[in-house]
């Protein structure tokens, strides 16, 4: 199994507080790979490392062979290039229409015609299902077309690994569904290495080809989705039955915490 | 005696830990707004031309009106002013000289400046705050494009070119406001007040007029842009980074101002 991604001992912080705590994991190429974890557990902080947003406090992020750590502004440009991201809000830029947003990768890193960009970007606003929309302004989409014209738009360059964040977050089951599918499809279609933070089992279920569990800064899991559903980690067992965490206080305790002692 | 001594100075150091990682923000961000703007421009990343004259019709023309009428006010009000006094000293005509010369001295690039701070300086932080809050700016940078060349370049230089623009039409305005006032309620020749403004006015009042209205539309984008940039949650921050931006434009304006007028005292 080839892999594009290496993380070796990653440690991050926010200010003082330590959030990933020296993780370790590798992902597949051309495969689907699901981050998996409960909120607020590091997963988008990781993301946004894996992409370059934030620089580890210390540790490798290995992206073809490069350090990313180490890289400069340009060299990372370059490896950007190749990569395609959806985030949790979609990001679209509020103050372009659909077309310009898609556009805009294509326009400054290309030196294609207008008219050859014009025909890409419809290209892969039919591919999402957004055809005839080229013209509304993101302020006038739903959340899920929004979601859409955002991955247009991570697919605008033809990257070869895609990245999302909470891709079905906010999206009613239906039309969850059809963005799984796509996801399917760019991974089966395009061999796209696609890389999916999430905590939706049912989304997870449905594409996952090698999961990494997350909890508490931790890495507690790497393998397949059999290997996950046989597993007898008490903290994975909880997370896939759904079962609240055990009462953190007694009673005693819980009145020395809202009293302040 | 060295613990004590040594805890005054954890005291000093983690009290000034705030100012001293705003003022590296503040640099940080100054750094990158000049490579953009004025460095990267020759190394083959041009200036988003589009983008420049979309900011200048916001920033400039849409003001228009709203500095015509309030420097021709300013203008009315300052010969009244002038009059009271020199009306005593039997030096009306001299009306004119001060109406001129405070309009492009002082009061056009200071108007202008206030105003512009109060239309663009604020509309610029709530921008980019608003997008840093929606996660465009982390987009921007994930698709390889600089967000300080992408949003901040062409509103410095919509800046620089429409300040001292507008502070231009805003002196003429103000003049002509004092005109006005002057060749009716204070009776004089309008020939007469014609001349006195042109023999008043030396180029030199003009020009250090408009070098500090350049200088204040630097200032006013870097404090917008600044306080946009520093959003880190959502909504309500965006709201007090633009109340602040206001705030902290129309001060260094003031500040800036303050030099400018002391360099040119001595060196002009
Ligand atoms: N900008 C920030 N500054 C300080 N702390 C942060 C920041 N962003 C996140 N955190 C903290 O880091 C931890 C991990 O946050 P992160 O956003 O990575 O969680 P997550 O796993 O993506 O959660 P969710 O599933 O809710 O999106 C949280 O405890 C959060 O409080
Ligand atoms: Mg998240």
């Amino acid at each position: 199994m080839e892999k594009v991604i290496e993380v070796e001992n990653l440690i991050t912080h926010y200010g003082d507080r330590e959030i990933l705590k020296n993780i370790s994991f590798s992902i597949p190429k051309s495969s689907i790979t699901v981050i998996l974890g409960g909120s607020g557990c590091g997963k988008s902080t990781l993301l946004k490392h894996l992409i370059g947003l934030l620089k580890p406090t210390s540790g490798k992020i290995i992206i073809n062979g490069n350090d990313i750590t180490k890289l400069n502004e340009d060299q990372m440009n370059e490896i950007r290039k190749k990569m395609g991201i959806l985030f949790q809000g979609a990001a679209l830029l509020n103050s372009m229409t659909i077309l310009e947003n898609v556009a805009l990768p294509l326009h400054e890193h290309t030196k294609l015609k207008e008219s050859t960009i014009e025909i890409m970007v419809r290209m892969k606003l039919d591919l999402v299902g957004l055809s005839g929309f080229d013209s509304f302004y993101p302020s006038q989409l739903s959340g899920g077309m929004k979601k859409r014209a955002g991955l247009a738009r991570a697919l605008a360059l033809d990257p070869e690994m895609l990245f999302f964040d909470e891709p079905s977050a906010g999206l009613d089951p239906v039309t969850a569904a059809g963005l799984d599918e796509l996801i399917i499809k760019l991974n089966k279609v395009f061999r796209m290495t696609i890389i999916v933070v999430t905590h939706e089992l049912p989304s997870v279920f449905k594409i996952a080809d090698y999961i990494i569990m997350l909890d508490k800064g931790y890495v507690i899991f790497t393998g397949t989705l059999n290997e996950l559903k046989n597993s007898d980690n008490p903290r994975i067992r909880m997370f896939l039955e759904r079962q609240p965490e055990e009462e953190k206080y007694s009673p005693d305790d819980y009145f020395r915490v809202i009293a302040g002692e | 005696m060295p613990s004590e001594y040594r805890n005054f100075i954890e005291v000093i150091g983690s009290k000034t830990k705030p100012v001293r990682i705003s003022i590296h923000n503040i640099s940080h961000i100054i750094n990158e707004i000049f490579y953009w703007a004025f460095i990267s421009p020759f190394k083959g990343f041009p200036i988003r031309v589009k983008a420049c004259i979309n900011e200048m019709v916001k920033a400039g023309y849409n003001s228009v009106p709203i500095i015509s009428v309030i420097s021709f006010f300013i203008g009315v009000i300052l010969a009244f002013q002038a009059a009271y006094q020199l009306k005593k000293v039997g030096a009306l005509i001299y009306v004119a000289n001060l109406v001129g010369v405070s309009l492009t001295r002082e009061l056009g690039p200071i108007i202008t400046a206030i105003i512009v701070s109060g239309r663009s300086g604020s509309a610029y932080a709530a921008e980019i705050g608003s997008m840093k809050a929606a996660e465009e700016i982390d987009a921007l940078i994930s698709m390889g494009i600089n967000p300080v060349r992408f949003i901040v370049v062409p509103k410095l230089v919509a800046l620089m070119i429409m300040v001292p623009a507008l502070t231009v039409f805003s002196d003429l305005i103000g003049i002509f406001g004092g005109f006005v006032l002057s060749t009716t309620i204070l009776e004089i020749h309008p020939l007469n007040y014609f001349n006195q403004t042109v023999n008043a006015l030396l180029v030199k009042d003009v020009l250090t007029g408009l070098m500090k209205a350049w200088a204040f539309g630097v200032v006013i984008t870097i404090v917008g842009v600044y306080q946009g940039f520093m959003v880190k949650g959502g909504a309500e921050e965006v709201g007090l980074r633009t109340t602040s931006a206001v705030v902290a434009s129309i001060f260094l304006v003031i500040v800036s101002d303050l030099f400018f007028t002391a360099l040119f005292y001595y060196f002009t």
